[in-house]
């Protein structure tokens, strides 16, 4: 069978910090990581294929350094690496980044075959839009199963598969048809660490460029020009400054000051009289 | 990118959204946000939904303001499958051609958004916590976080119809204002054997959806609150408030609270009155989801966790002595003893 994992490379979220006299992200020094997301997809993809044999493809659109997150996934057991890289997606929105790992997405069809499950994270940490895996299933025309938590009873020989998704209210189990796609959730499974073929491999084998001259891929579906939503503005939210430590002889003493000091506030919600 | 003729498209679309014959309080919240949007746009506002017996949703949608009420009824969209209600809103909204439309950003909402904003080839902003109409181009502006939560971006859609967004719940209150509306019904022929994908089971947890948005406190444990039988401590203080209890994402993971509880960059944004963080140590990912609160309270016993740099107040000291004391204290207070 063969897998296909959409990657992306964005900065450490957790790292980034806001300077508030500029209003704006304070990139430096932060580092460039594989969406957390998208590693559970990489780890899933690899471990169907180690049961069912086949391989796994992964491919990231960004600029030339997201390289070194292809490298990292293929030390974590991914086969083949594309890299999706030209100045025509600058600025593109999801609409346009969908349209753009489609097209990427039927040139690696092209060279290595059909794919059966495709996998990307539920949601990429810098955007947060979760818009970019329904964006590329619509377009491939195939089921579409977001929020995935497991992935049971696959039948290579029908070309089904069972999922279990994350509802609001709950959990669900769906039976879908390959090829499908996936948008999955950490809690998928837990990392593995790479064994040392894989990482041998990762240095040794080198990742392929995808651009628009290689690709099918038009200019006029691509970049900030091309792309529906526009951003109008970028802004810091106001900051909230550290507040007081209450601080006390006993926790009764220290529970009695937080009440003085929320009583107005409990009674603007008639929790007091 | 694909140009249209953006002129033919009136008024503000909400999506209701249902399950097991109820609608979700968001599609209300939404409809309460759409009336002002409305109103700026010189337009009406309707709602539609598609599904299995949703006509008798009509009667609660129109008490929200709505004039119109678009539906689809077919008992193959008994349950939510993405693509046969994917396929049946196009429908929808190629007929009918809404300026904006609006749907809760669900579990439930944020996959069919997706789907259907790339089949009308048109924007979508995700999870926006601001709406509003500019005065000049009478454009929809969306404001959103990302990041973490730590940039917000004012996103628009030029160029394109419908304007579409995806909003958290919680964000609008829902508030009546009944209109004499209409149910509009419309066909959709589907070709089934189209569909090739299925439920075969569901899984409801607790039995309730809890929408954390909709409470003014908010009592939220995390990892350090030891074990899923301190969580308890949680829930009694959350009850003496008349409040909720929620968990960080560490809490879920080790099971001691259901994921519906989670509140921050991948749970529910809340923005309550006041927000008890107990053995949080306050991730820049659970600070997006609750760094708005009014008034944060922060019980930690470390006094360098980083929730004491967002906390109004802040106590050092261990959840299992001071969360009992302050139930207790509570208690006598609002006269509940
Ligand atoms: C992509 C991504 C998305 C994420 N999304 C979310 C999200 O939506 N929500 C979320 O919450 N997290 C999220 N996280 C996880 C987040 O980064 C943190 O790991 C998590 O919030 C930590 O939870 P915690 O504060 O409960 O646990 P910890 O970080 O382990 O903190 C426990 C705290 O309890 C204190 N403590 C311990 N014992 C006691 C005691 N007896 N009394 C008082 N204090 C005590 C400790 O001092 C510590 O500060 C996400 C992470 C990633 C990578
Ligand atoms: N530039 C990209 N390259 C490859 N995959 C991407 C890219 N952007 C988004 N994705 C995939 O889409 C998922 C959702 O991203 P987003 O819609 O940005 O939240 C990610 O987890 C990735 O799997």
């Amino acid at each position: 069978m063969h897998f296909l994992v959409f990657i992306k490379q964005v900065p450490d979220a957790a790292q980034v910090r806001v300077d508030y006299e500029t209003g704006t992200l304070i990139r430096e020094g932060v580092p460039a990581i594989i969406n957390p997301f998208d590693k559970h997809a990489i780890e899933a993809a690899v471990r169907l294929k180690n049961q069912f044999g086949g391989k796994v493809s992964v491919v990231c659109m960004g600029p030339p350094m997201a390289e070194d997150a292809l490298k990292e996934a293929m030390s974590m057991g991914a086969d083949k690496a594309f890299l999706l890289s030209d100045r025509i997606f600058a600025g593109s929105d999801t609409l346009a980044t969908s349209y753009a790992l489609w097209a990427a997405a039927k040139q690696i069809i092209k060279e290595e075959g059909p794919v059966d499950v495709f996998f990307a994270g539920k949601q990429a940490i810098d955007g947060d839009t979760a818009q970019t895996g329904p964006g590329i299933a619509t377009r491939f025309n195939v089921p579409l199963i977001t929020y995935v938590v497991d992935i049971k009873n696959v039948d290579p020989e029908k070309k089904t598969l069972e999922l279990v998704r994350l509802l609001e209210s709950g959990q669900e189990v769906i039976q879908t048809t390959m090829p499908c796609f996936l948008t999955v959730e950490e809690e998928l499974n837990t990392l593995s660490y790479a064994p040392l073929p894989y990482l041998i491999r990762a240095a040794k084998t080198s990742v392929k460029v995808l651009n628009s001259k290689n690709t099918e891929i038009e200019a006029e579906y691509c970049g900030l020009k091309n792309s529906p939503t526009k951003v109008r503005k970028a802004f810091t939210p106001p900051k909230r400054e550290r507040g007081e430590m209450i601080e006390g002889d006993s926790v009764d003493g220290i529970i009695n000051q937080l009440y003085e000091k929320i009583e107005p506030v409990l009674k603007t919600m008639g929790k007091v009289q | 990118m694909i140009k249209q003729d953006i002129s033919k498209y009136k008024h503000v679309w909400v999506f209701i959204e249902h399950e097991n014959g109820e609608v979700a309080r968001v599609s209300f919240e939404l409809l309460t946000k759409a009336r002002e949007l409305a109103k700026d746009l010189g337009c009406e506002v309707h709602a539609f939904t598609v599904g299995d017996k949703v006509e008798q949703f009509a009667d609660e949608v129109f008490k929200y303001g709505a004039k119109k009420f678009f539906v689809i009824e077919d008992p193959f969209l008994k349950d939510y499958i993405t693509e046969p209600y994917r396929d049946a809103i196009v429908h929808l909204i190629e007929k009918h051609k809404p300026e904006v439309v609006l749907i809760g950003a669900t579990t439930l909402g944020r996959d069919l958004a997706g789907t259907i904003a790339t089949v009308l080839q048109t924007g979508l902003t995700a999870d926006t916590t601001a709406l509003d109409i500019d005065p000049k181009t009478k454009n929809l502006l969306m404001t959103r976080p990302t990041f973490g939560g730590n940039l917000m971006a004012t996103i628009f859609c030029p160029d394109n119809r419908p304007q579409m967004s995806t909003s958290r719940p919680g964000v609008y209150k829902a508030i009546e204002e009944p209109a004499k509306g209409q149910v509009v019904k419309e066909e959709f022929e589907f070709d089934k054997s189209k569909y090739t994908k299925q439920i075969i089971e569901k899984i409801i947890e607790e039995g309730e959806k809890v929408n954390l948005g909709f409470y003014d406190i908010v009592v939220s444990g995390g990892f350090g609150m030891g074990s899923k039988e301190n969580m308890k401590l949680i829930q009694e203080l959350a009850d003496v408030l008349g409040g909720t209890w929620a968990a960080s994402r560490k809490a879920v993971q080790a099971g001691w609270a259901p994921q519906t509880r989670q509140v921050g960059q991948t749970g529910q944004t809340v923005h309550p009155k006041i927000y008890i963080a107990c053995g949080i140590s306050g991730a820049i990912q659970h600070q997006a989801g609750m760094k708005s609160s009014e008034v944060i309270i922060a019980i930690n016993k470390d006094p360098d966790a980083p929730i004491f740099e967002i906390a109004t107040y802040g106590i050092m000291g261990d959840v299992i002595e001071v969360l009992p004391k302050m139930t207790q204290m509570f208690k006598e207070k609002l006269g509940k003893a």
